[in-house]
């Protein structure tokens, strides 16, 4: 008997404990971006609603720590996310959204709507901003630190548990 | 089998999947004047991963992320960006996911080692069955 | 009532299942003379017809559209044209279940009602394997998966009205691999048989050839049928993406393809007794691995199936238990089995060796760049390997073996010298060199394509030397369909060369009465209409298209907006000549009055697909000409039997 004749049971094996592992592991389809702890790009983004200004990168650097929001008035767990972020902003949470292939009408419907959590709103018709920033889909959120650095991302809509972990998120950013 | 998958993705399409209503972006479905650019661009197309649709390349998807991606691949070609450059600044942002072409790392060494240790395997196995004579 | 019936037919039938593996146990250890091995075969049979009865009973309640059976009132509606009710019966996880039993229950009567040749013993442990392999799919059925449940409320209607998958194609396609897989199966059962008592013969790769065969070319035609699907319903032209889903269809042909080689080297000279035994386990366990991948969701996919962990953990302990086992039973047994005869390096086993070689090393590589990711994602990190890393992994060992198989067919078994052959290899070397040269000089292309073409060229002259000065007429239809398949393979080849060095793509935005051209061809778009259907819209761009000054043709590819589900498809218009197609697609509107036209042409690329229904066929004659060849046997056989049995008479 050779110990090569158990090679290929060795091999299945390793791939039933790998098939198994990742079988009993929650599946997320989350594509994390590589972003996190790097500063952010430069960018400048024009305003995507009437009454609140547009977004530049510049604006991150002014010592105090933000919630970036990538979402869009077409997507409809931004709708679900809308009550949490409205929460966070009451807390004293100042949060930037960038609205992603969106009109300006639609934008407004949407706030009007839901309620407006956003100290400026930036209009990113090309997804250049979210393809900066390594985000793969709508809503995402990134905490930047007061120099520019993002320090967490948020992948999905935020529902009531997360708040806790983007402020504490926040918290450690301010350092 | 594709098929079948298709026709359950058919099926699942649910509206969390809504689309936007804006225009697809200027280059998303327009090619480059010069074929050898838009060649390049093509080349490097095929060879990048759709992030929403998640299994086809940027070059066969609808998504309008896809066409966005294009248009940043297009653009930045015209711009007399090297592809490599535009793979790297996508894989600075999304990690060794976004390239379907993966590069010799710490990550994906065996993907390369293995086929080396095949062919010398099969090299082995020739020589161990013909240099003993019957 | 019907559906009961189903249920409880497959019930008896597992029980069956039960009765034919302890019978082939029992057998094994008491010997074939007792009463209950007289059993297994009767109890293989019956369960073939029983299971036939509840897959029967299936169709029937997808017939009547019974809605009080859970599965028909998820998955068909009274206003289903009566075709799409029926192929709606396996058109889902359980029903699709159940085919697969009632195919591999039917395969295994078949085994049992005819197959002679094999020693008891070792047919005995075939069956308890195939009883054993059975008994797991019914357990899966019955206790997780029951087809024919019943709602407590029938439904007042139907869930399954969507005429998206309303198609001829949809409805053929999982029946085309499952044959296949079912065929692995039966080569598995006698794999693990011949290596429970040691009787890796001749006879036995006989007796196992038919089925991969059979398997073979099922897989083969489902494989080819799916890749053209894909490369007209997705709408950019591309035929082959290395999804995880097709790599999984494509990793139990690639086996089986090694098997058949290996197999008939076994039938014919008594060779590579261990390495056929591998393959066989090999073979089946690719089936089942790509079930798995595809129904578990594991790997991320767009195109997963309606996932489910509780399915996708069941069918990982059915893989463990006869995979697993199998594999422990060959680590036991199979150094106790010698490798047979002897061969030379120039001789036709070597040269299948070579191709075995070649081939497992391809599916090594399908199957690390598929498996990969969720290696990784174990570790949270995330990559993808795609077509930059198969095609050309896949190069170094594909363009070797088309060398080998080029030769391969000319060499005589055991041993012959490479003079004898000599004129043959100049010529198809020279061929090779010619058209290497030619094309990068012509055209310029990138190295696979170049490659590709020029050995295409080369390995379709080669495939039919071997018909070289022999009597048409007299050539075994076995034979037949070995140069078959193998032209056919140098035709798909160089349908894929072809597409990936030469095709033209154009991306136009047409105003009415606009032009553009793509390759050889002129294109207007003279004007776009709207069109309503029983539940879209669409708008239908009418073309005028002209091929190099001959008469224009109209073609209307249409992009088409669903309401339920809200989805968007196109419907590509291909138009086919000798040399192509042009492949035309109507994109969605821009705002400036313009319209968005996808165009490509694609030189010689129908040829993948010719090529694929070519080695189809040639899988085709090798099954006919072989099974031929072992009735006229078995009639010679019984022929002696009674000529001895008169002698002995007469003395």
């Amino acid at each position: 008997m050779s110990w090569r004749m158990w090679l290929p049971f060795l091999v299945f094996f390793g791939f039933l404990g790998l098939a198994a592992y990742q079988l009993s592991q929650p599946k997320d389809d989350f594509i994390k971006s590589t972003m996190v702890g790097k500063e952010l790009p430069y960018f400048t983004l024009p305003p995507a609603s009437l009454d609140r200004p547009g977004v530049d990168s510049r604006y991150f650097y002014d010592g105090g720590p933000k919630l970036l929001n990538i979402w869009a008035s077409w997507c409809l767990p931004c709708i679900a996310e809308a009550a949490q972020l409205e929460q966070l902003k009451e807390t004293g949470v100042e949060i930037v959204g960038v609205a992603i292939r969106d009109k300006p009408a639609d934008v407004m419907h949407f706030l009007t709507e839901h309620g407006n959590p956003y100290t400026r709103i930036g209009r990113d018709d090309l997804s250049e901003v979210q393809l900066g920033l390594g985000s793969s889909g709508v809503p995402e959120t990134f905490v930047i630190d007061g120099n520019g650095v993002i320090t967490y991302q948020h992948i999905g809509d935020i529902r009531p548990e997360h708040v806790p972990v983007l402020l504490e998120e926040l918290r450690k950013a301010e350092r | 089998m594709r098929m079948l998958a298709l026709l359950l993705a058919a099926m699942l399409a649910a509206p969390s999947a809504a689309q936007d209503a804006m225009p697809p972006a200027p280059f998303a479905y327009r090619q480059l004047d010069d074929p050898e650019q838009e060649a390049a661009a093509q080349e490097l197309m095929e060879t990048l991963r759709c992030l929403k649709c998640q299994s086809q390349s940027i070059a066969d998807s609808d998504a309008s992320m896809a066409g966005d991606m294009r248009h940043q691949v297009r653009i930045r070609i015209a711009a007399g960006e090297d592809p490599d450059e535009i793979r790297q600044w996508l894989m600075s942002r999304y990690g060794d996911y976004v390239s379907y072409e993966p590069v010799m790392s710490t990550t994906t060494w065996p993907l390369f080692a293995i086929p080396v240790l095949l062919v010398l395997i099969a090299g082995l196995l020739f020589r161990r069955r013909f240099t003993r004579r019957p | 009532m019907i559906a009961e019936i189903g249920l409880a037919a497959l019930w008896l039938a597992a029980a069956l299942a039960v009765l034919q593996m302890v019978g082939g146990v029992l057998a094994l250890r008491g010997g074939t003379e007792s009463e209950i091995a007289g059993l297994t075969r009767p109890a293989a049979i019956l369960q073939g017809g029983l299971v036939a009865v509840s897959f029967a009973m299936l169709l029937w309640v997808f017939a009547i559209t019974d809605l009080s059976v859970k599965l028909v009132a998820m998955n068909s509606h009274t206003l289903k044209p009566l075709i799409f009710k029926l192929s709606g019966a396996w058109g889902n996880h359980e029903g699709s279940m159940l085919l697969w039993v009632t195919v591999m229950a039917l395969a295994g009567a078949l085994i049992a009602g005819i197959e002679r040749r094999l020693p008891e013993r070792t047919m005995q442990a075939t069956l308890a394997a195939q009883g054993f392999v059975a008994l797991g799919f019914y357990a899966f059925l019955l206790l997780s998966s029951n087809p024919f449940e019943r709602l407590s409320q029938p439904a007042v209607e139907g869930l399954g009205l969507n005429p998206l998958l309303q198609d001829i194609g949809l409805a053929l396609h999982p029946p085309t691999l499952y044959f296949g897989y079912v065929g692995l199966s039966v080569a598995f059962s006698f794999a693990v048989g011949a290596l429970v008592t040691r009787q890796v013969t001749p006879d036995f790769a006989r007796a196992m050839r038919p089925w991969i065969l059979g398997a073979w070319v099922f897989l083969t035609l489902g494989i080819t049928a799916g890749s053209y699907w894909a490369y007209y319903e997705l709408g950019w032209g591309g035929y082959w993406f290395w999804d995880p889903v097709e790599n999984a269809s494509l990793m139990p042909w690639l086996a089986a393809t090694a098997l058949l080689h290996s197999a008939s080297v076994l039938a014919s000279r008594d060779a590579l007794r261990v390495w056929t035994i591998m393959l066989g386990v090999v073979a089946f366990s690719m089936s089942m691995l790509g079930t798995f991948l595809v129904r578990s969701g594991i790997l991320t996919s767009v195109h997963a199936f309606a996932v489910d962990p509780e399915r996708g953990t069941f069918i990982l302990f059915l893989l463990a238990l006869y995979i697993g086992g199998a594999l422990l039973l060959f680590a036991l047994r199979a150094g106790s089995i010698t490798e047979g005869e002897r061969f030379s390096l120039a001789s036709r086993e070597a040269a299948l060796v070579v191709n075995n070689v070649m081939l497992s090393a391809i599916l090594a590589v399908v199957l690390l760049g598929t498996l990969y990711p969720l290696l990784t994602e174990a570790f949270d990190v995330r990559v993808s390997v795609g077509p930059p890393y198969f095609n050309p992994v896949g190069a170094v060992f594909l363009f070797p073996m088309l060398v080998v198989m080029a030769v391969g067919p000319l060499l005589r078994w055991r041993q012959d010298n490479w003079g004898r052959i000599s004129k043959e290899i100049a010529l198809v070397a020279a061929l090779l060199l010619a058209a290497l040269i030619l094309c990068a000089v012509l055209f310029g292309a990138a190295l696979l394509p170049l490659l590709g073409l020029s050995f295409a060229v080369a390995l379709a002259v080669a495939s039919l030397l071997p018909l070289r000065g022999r009597s048409l007429r007299r050539v075994p239809v076995a034979t037949w369909g070995m140069v078959i398949a193998h032209f056919g393979l140098a035709v798909a080849l160089f349908g894929m060369a072809s597409e990936s060095a030469f095709s033209k793509e154009r991306l136009a935005a047409l105003e009415e009465g606009g032009t553009t051209t793509v390759g050889p061809w002129a294109v207007q778009l003279d004007a776009v209409e709207p069109i309503a259907g029983p539940n879209w819209t669409a708008l239908a761009g009418q073309l005028n298209i002209a091929y190099k000054g001959e008469e224009p043709i109209q073609i209307a590819p249409q992009s088409r907006n669903f309401w339920a589900p809200p989805q968007q498809t196109t419907e590509s218009v291909l138009v086919t000549r000798w040399n192509g197609q042009l492949y035309a697609v109507m994109g969605s509107d821009s705002t400036d009055g313009r319209w968005q036209v996808r165009l490509w042409w694609k030189p010689f690329v129908t040829f993948i697909w010719y090529g694929g229904i070519l080695v189809a066929l040639g899988g085709l004659l090798a099954l006919i000409g072989r099974v031929r060849g072992d009735l006229r046997r078995r009639t010679i056989r019984r022929k002696l039997a009674l000529r001895r049995m008169d002698e002995e008479a007469i003395a």
